[in-house]
């Protein structure tokens, strides 16, 4: 059934493919958009238009930013600190940020070698990323703790050995409030396996 | 439709925002595939890794739904896996080796090979001859097995030293005398019980490899799996000398 005219059906219907909303959800959000058209929806649009326009892809490590190279990339303190931290995807970089990563810089590999998915060494970008660890002090694998996540590391690992460059990754193991009763089975293998002095 | 079995995780690929279709080798049912809803949450995400052993519910309307599955972990082997780069190639390339049996199928005798592989911390001297037999089993469960045991020309059973790319079948030494350049070397190993020579992983692993891309491979078509470039570099590294021909290159 019609919400109205085609107009507001498209909306209905964009809105529907975003991450988390259905066309049930999508229907609520356009309402309320135009409940509160100043306020919210003519802004919205303004900022998507914007965004559209200034939004690109970093040419260096696969950030998105309104410039390229970003502003991460930019940072002469970031560059001097020599880090290099690889990451799946822009997500992973923005968590890894929020966090408070320090002055380190980023790559993002754009997935994790997956032949289910037919994502091979090709799809994703190592190629750079092992002409960009050339210049660094050591390369931190963040990629998920997942076989494919770390298929991808030890493939990375392999093909910077030559470089000379110091690899490492990130630990496993219990997280911050985590309590050992509900962790599985594996993650308190590795955590175990890991531990450190005190 | 209901069933409750153990299934070996071969694979996980993720359906809307928060399901997964879980790939699951099981016994007496074969390759089988089922719904896993909330699949990707922080608790099941962990158990759904490739290589852990689980238990499975199935359930479904009729036989011939994708149907869903309820998981419980039993195994979680893919912890001990991600951290030992060998045993996770090895974990990879029989996962995307299980996936090239058909759907429903029982391969009880793979799934037993396969889960043995796994659990064994083996050295690349012995997971290399582990391997190689590993895919010849695949190759004869997939119906394009070798025959290594009578010689294609001759028929004798002794001194069989060579296999015939065209036909698949062993070649004894005199028969392959005039044709070596054009045949591969039968490592004894595959055969027997025979103590497994400098060159005889690579060998293998060429003749192996040759059927795979072009019964299954080729003809699919799919890329051979990547892991397993990986895998024979790093098995042929520890077990042969320097100066060995690539596994890659196959008489013509």
């Amino acid at each position: 059934m019609a919400n109205g005219g085609p107009e507001i059906e498209q909306l209905i219907q964009l809105l529907a493919r975003l991450p988390g909303l259905g066309p049930r959800s999508a229907r609520r959000a356009v309402l309320h958009l135009i409940k509160k058209k100043d306020g919210l929806m003519v802004p919205l649009a303004a900022a998507l238009d914007r965004a559209v326009a200034a939004v690109r892809t970093c040419e260096i490590c696969g950030n998105v930013d309104t410039s390229s190279p970003c502003s991460i990339c930019s940072d002469p303190r970031r560059i001097e600190a020599g880090l290099l931290v690889v990451v799946e995807d822009v997500a992973d970089l923005w968590a890894l940020e929020r966090a408070g990563a320090g002055a380190v810089l980023y790559h993002v590999l754009g997935g994790v070698l997956s032949p289910l998915d037919g994502v091979g060494p090709d799809d994703l970008s190592i190629d750079a990323l092992i002409n960009r660890a050339s210049v660094a002090k050591e390369v931190v694998l963040a990629v998920n703790a997942t076989v494919e996540g770390q298929t991808t590391a030890h493939y990375i690992t392999d093909r910077l050995a030559g470089t000379g460059v110091k690899v490492t990754r990130l630990a496993h193991g219990v997280p911050v409030g985590g309590e050992l009763d509900y962790l599985d089975e594996g993650t308190l293998t590795q955590a175990l396996k890991a531990r450190t002095a005190i | 439709m209901e069933w409750t079995a153990d299934g070996l995780i071969i694979g996980v690929r993720r359906h809307g925002e928060s399901s997964v279709i879980l790939e699951a080798m099981v016994a007496g049912r074969g390759r089988h595939l089922g719904l896993v809803r909330g699949g990707r949450s922080r608790k099941l995400a962990a158990a759904l890794q490739p290589g852990n052993t689980v238990q499975l519910v199935w359930r479904a309307r009729i036989e011939d739904h994708l149907g869903t599955y309820s998981v419980e972990l039993l195994d979680a082997r893919a912890a001990t896996l991600i951290v030992d780069r060998l045993r996770l190639y090895t974990a990879q390339l029989l996962c995307e080796h299980l996936r090239l049996l058909p759907e429903r199928d029982p391969h009880d005798r793979l799934l037993a090979r396969s889960v043995d592989i796994l659990e064994d911390e083996r050295s690349a001297a012995t997971l290399g001859p582990a391997l190689a037999r590993y895919e010849l089993n695949l190759l004869d469960e997939l119906g394009f097995g070798l025959d290594l045991e009578t010689c294609a020309a001759t028929g004798t059973t002794n001194d069989l030293t060579h296999v015939s790319p065209r036909s698949g079948r062993a070649v004894c030494r005199e028969a392959a005398a005039p044709y070596l350049d054009r045949l591969f070397p039968l490592p004894p190993f595959l055969v027997s019980d025979a103590k497994v020579e400098p060159g005889d992983i690579a060998a293998a692993f060429a003749l192996t490899g040759y059927f795979l891309d072009r019964h299954v491979w080729s003809a699919r078509p799919v890329d051979p799996p990547p892991t397993r470039d990986l895998l024979i570099g790093m098995l042929c590294a520890d077990a042969a000398p320097p100066g060995l021909p690539s596994p890659a290159i196959v008489p013509q």
